[in-house]
């Protein structure tokens, strides 16, 4: 058995075989064939998103499942960054992805590629994972890598060009509990290298010479950053032909923000077809270090941002589904078939952020920022 | 990046190390009572085009990242 540890990438490959190899040849499971199609709108804060997803699922023989993704975010963007520094904008983000499965006894291997591209960023992604079903198929176990390959570009200045290396190293737990219970359990620690930060988004300073008493200087991020997340899941079904839902996810970086997040919910079959759903979720997270609503001086320290997404607030949301299933006992090629109502809204409330469309206020004493979101999502789903 | 690294390892052989030793692990629930497992209710990514585009809306929005599962499999009802 192996006892030495070298730490090198190949190392992660080699540990991997090594599982593979040590694990007793059960049955897995490849994903069951299905369709889906989604149409999404996000509609808050100044930003409008909408577009379609569509997702192909589709096994080949015995031992080999093939995937495709097609996902558009049509974006108009007026959102308080927007606003203050900039002036609205309307562009597209396409990504596709395409992968394949490959069960050998209880193992399933996974590959898959993803392309990412807009006008000012584009991003490949190749992963790779196994996972592997053992002790009875009560627990099943899998490992992931992913590596990103990004570049940054501006539209105010065409010969800007960056790159943002990105490392995913993922395992995962799933664990039947009792004949009404399962949990599982994720790790997840990512590495980013590269340039970081948001090209158009400015940082805002103390300057007495400026009429309104601030002036802005562009945002100065570092050049990495790991983080580390871990989340347990519960699901639990309930004596009436129900289940009810729990999750708790931990997560810090190596630029000092700590976030937490919890989410319940409830799923409610009805005789006739219907499933309702119903679910809370908290999300709370403090600063980055460098991160300021305002310095207090040009240059002031060596790493600067502005962006609300790295200050300290929190989240509220409160969805629903609603999903009937016009297909239950096969037609023609279908075997099931279900259309499906989405909504979510979400709070966010900032605790260091301002609003600086508030005019008469003082520099530093605006009020603070907040704003509630509409996320509507329509789908249908087949299983062919 | 190497303190990274290092913990991946360990988790790693320690789940090869653990994996090994186990392998006559007897099932406590066994394949006749986990019908209610096989129901469609009892799936973490009951609607995978949903959840994948919510995990999208809250990336985009949070600095928290990972860890939002999907990795599939797990209840063996099949």
């Amino acid at each position: 058995m192996v006892v030495a540890v070298v730490v090198t990438r190949d190392h992660f490959l080699f540990v991997l075989c090594l599982l593979c190899s040590t694990v007793p040849a059960l049955a897995g499971v490849l994903p069951d064939d299905r369709a889906d199609v989604l149409y999404h709108s996000y509609d808050g804060g100044g930003v409008d998103i909408t577009g379609p997803s569509v997702l192909v699922l589709k096994k080949i023989g015995q031992n080999v499942a093939v995937s495709g993704n097609y996902y558009v975010d049509s974006i108009s963007s007026a959102s308080i960054d927007v606003v203050t520094t900039a002036s609205k904008y309307s562009e597209d983000r396409t990504e596709v992805s395409v992968g394949a499965d490959y069960m050998h006894g209880d193992s399933i291997m996974s590959i898959a590629y993803t392309n990412s591209d807009e006008d000012d960023y584009e991003s490949d992604t190749a992963s790779f994972g196994v996972s592997m079903d053992m002790f009875g198929n009560m627990t099943t176990v899998s490992l992931g890598y992913a590596r990103s390959w990004d570049t940054v570009e501006n539209n105010n200045d065409p010969s800007f060009s960056k790159d943002v290396d990105r490392q995913n190293y993922k395992v995962g737990l799933s664990q039947v509990l009792t004949k009404d219970m399962i949990m599982e359990l994720n790790y997840e620690a990512i590495t980013d290298e590269g340039f970081l930060n948001n090209p158009y988004r400015s940082a805002r300073y103390v300057d007495p010479t400026s009429p309104v008493g601030y002036s802005y200087e562009p945002e100065v991020y570092p050049n990495t950053r790991t983080s580390n997340a871990i989340a347990v899941r519960a699901l639990y079904y309930l004596p009436w032909r129900a289940a009810t839902y729990a999750e708790y996810r931990f997560f810090d970086d190596t630029w000092d923000i700590t976030a937490h997040n919890i989410e319940i919910g409830y799923i409610h079959p009805l005789e006739s077809g219907w499933i309702l759903e119903g679910r809370y979720r908290y999300y709370t997270q403090n600063a980055a270090d460098f991160y300021s609503d305002l310095f207090p001086r040009q240059d002031s320290q060596n790493f600067l941002a502005r962006d609300k997404e790295l200050s300290e607030f929190t989240s509220n949301t409160i969805g629903f589904t609603v999903s009937y299933d016009f297909v239950q006992n096969g037609w023609y090629a279908i075997d099931r078939g279900s259309v499906n109502i989405a909504y979510d809204h979400i709070l966010f409330d900032y605790d260091d952020f301002r609003d600086l469309r508030k005019k008469n206020a003082p520099v530093g004493k605006e009020p603070l920022y907040d704003f509630s979101a509409d996320v509507a999502q329509i789908f249908v789903s087949i299983w062919f | 990046m190497n303190i990274l690294m290092k913990t991946w390892t360990v988790i790693t052989v320690c789940c090869s190390l653990f994996l090994a030793g186990c392998t006559s692990v007897e099932p406590w629930v066994k394949p006749y009572e986990r019908a209610h497992l096989a129901d469609p209710i009892m799936n973490f990514q009951r609607n995978p085009v949903s959840s994948a585009y919510m995990t999208h809306v809250y990336q985009a929005r949070e600095a928290a990242r990972g860890a939002e599962g999907g990795h599939g499999g797990g209840c063996g009802c099949n």
